[in-house]
């Protein structure tokens, strides 16, 4: 059993990681505030810029020569997974379960005997991939100098992914990230970006717009406009599931240190009060024995 | 309420203007500047640099933009942009910047026809503010 000094020295150790992750709930706590807001405020924005492209496929007369980041290059054989993840660990299974998501995407990939590469966003990404898919990874980018997620970086990114696909790197785009729903719970997604991924979402309104200058120039400028702003907005998404993931990983940490306190006290008592006992015991007996 | 209609600009971060009492727009669409009133046909244009005007019940504004794209519809008009900035706070220093950069851009000489043609674009409308 472990002495006395040592339990207190547990004690004292416990109770001090207990500070320290309380700490970090609430920095979490305050940080998931504005994330949610700004990822909140962000949706307008892609929703806007997602009904237009809606409107403006749905308009176009010759799907033939649809631009290509649209109807995609006609083959699947280059894929290429945009894999968000966070700079800072600390925030529960936030990356691991992107990490995860993204993993079983990959050996699908890689079982039909398609080419796989990979840019990792957020070095803890980084980190965990790299041990088994290290060739593949072609690009890590990380923002840890950048407070907040802009679209500043966002537009780097999707700029980085248009030059990769007009350069013949790739067919098909997806991105990987956390949807925040809420504090306990984010959904880790993966959403195709190139070929724009429309099925299913057929516009309900067949009402036709006039267009200056024509659909493909629209298109052609827009759809690049459309990669960063989906990017910008999984960073968004991202950002605040990370902060939630963290609040509720910190919480738990701060009640088990809670109970840990609880138990070792107990222990400390116990055996203080075993400790003074014997003695009693010793001065008995050896009164006694006088 | 007869000749109002209503219009939103979003950029990226955020909803950055509501109005819903507008009586015309102005908006520097790629192939010149459109004026938009109520019940105009639906439309979908893009912008190049250059200043959105609104006209509206409580008042006129301007806004300097890079790019953007408008949507019309329903008598909705969206203007998605990444940049925007209110004339009214529009100082010399930070108009002084913009300028900067648009004409560093300007200069460089490894960019598309397109881009040069979009950076000249923003040096004139610019320098036109003062």
């Amino acid at each position: 059993m472990a002495s006395l000094d040592d339990l207190k020295k547990r004690i004292a150790s416990v109770k001090s990681t207990q500070k320290i992750t309380k700490a970090m709930k609430m920095v979490a706590a305050a940080k998931l505030r504005r994330a949610q807001e700004s990822a909140e405020k962000g949706r307008p924005y892609s929703e806007k810029m997602n009904n237009v492209i809606l409107n403006l496929s749905n308009g176009i007369s010759d799907k033939e020569n649809a631009p290509k980041l649209l109807s995609g290059t006609g083959q699947e054989k280059n894929h290429l997974c945009v894999v968000m993840t966070s700079d800072r660990g600390l925030c529960g299974g936030f990356n691991s379960n992107i990490i995860k998501k993204a993993k079983s995407y990959f050996v699908k990939i890689l079982d039909e005997g398609k080419e796989l590469k990979i840019i990792t966003v957020g070095s803890k990404g980084n980190d965990q991939l790299k041990r088994v898919y290290g060739n593949k990874i072609i690009e890590n980018i990380s923002f840890k100098e950048s407070k907040n997620a802009n679209y500043f970086d966002a537009d780097k990114v999707g700029k980085m992914v248009i030059e990769k696909f007009e350069a013949g790197e790739f067919d098909v785009c997806t991105i990987f990230y956390n949807q925040f729903k809420n504090v306990i719970t984010q959904i880790p997604q993966a959403q195709q970006i190139i070929p724009l991924n429309n099925e299913g979402e057929k516009n309900s309104s067949d009402e036709s717009y006039e267009f200056e200058p024509d659909e493909d120039e629209i298109l052609n400028n827009l759809l690049p406009k459309n990669i960063s702003t989906q990017i910008f907005k999984a960073m968004l998404e991202n950002s605040a599931s990370e902060q939630g993931s963290r609040m509720s990983a910190m919480d738990n940490a701060t009640r088990n240190a809670g109970e840990m306190v609880d138990k070792l006290t107990i222990e400390y008592n116990r055996s203080r009060q075993a400790a003074i006992t014997k003695e009693l015991i010793e001065i008995i007996s050896g009164a006694e024995s006088l | 309420m007869s000749e109002e209609f209503k219009v939103e600009i979003v950029n990226p971060e955020k909803s950055f203007l509501v109005k819903d009492d507008v009586t015309e727009v102005v908006v520097p669409a790629f192939e010149g500047e459109m004026g938009i009133l109520k019940d105009h046909i639906s439309i979908i244009s893009f912008l190049k640099p250059g200043i959105i005007k609104i006209l509206s019940r409580s008042g006129n504004e301007n806004y300097y933009v890079e790019d953007g794209i408008v949507e019309f519809k329903n008598n909705n008009l969206s203007i998605l942009t990444s940049t925007i900035v209110n004339l009214a706070d529009m100082d010399k220093s930070k108009q002084q910047i913009l300028l900067k950069e648009a004409e560093e851009e300007a200069n460089k000489t490894d960019i598309s026809d397109q881009s040069k043609y979009l950076a000249d674009q923003k040096v004139e409308v610019l320098k036109t503010l003062n």
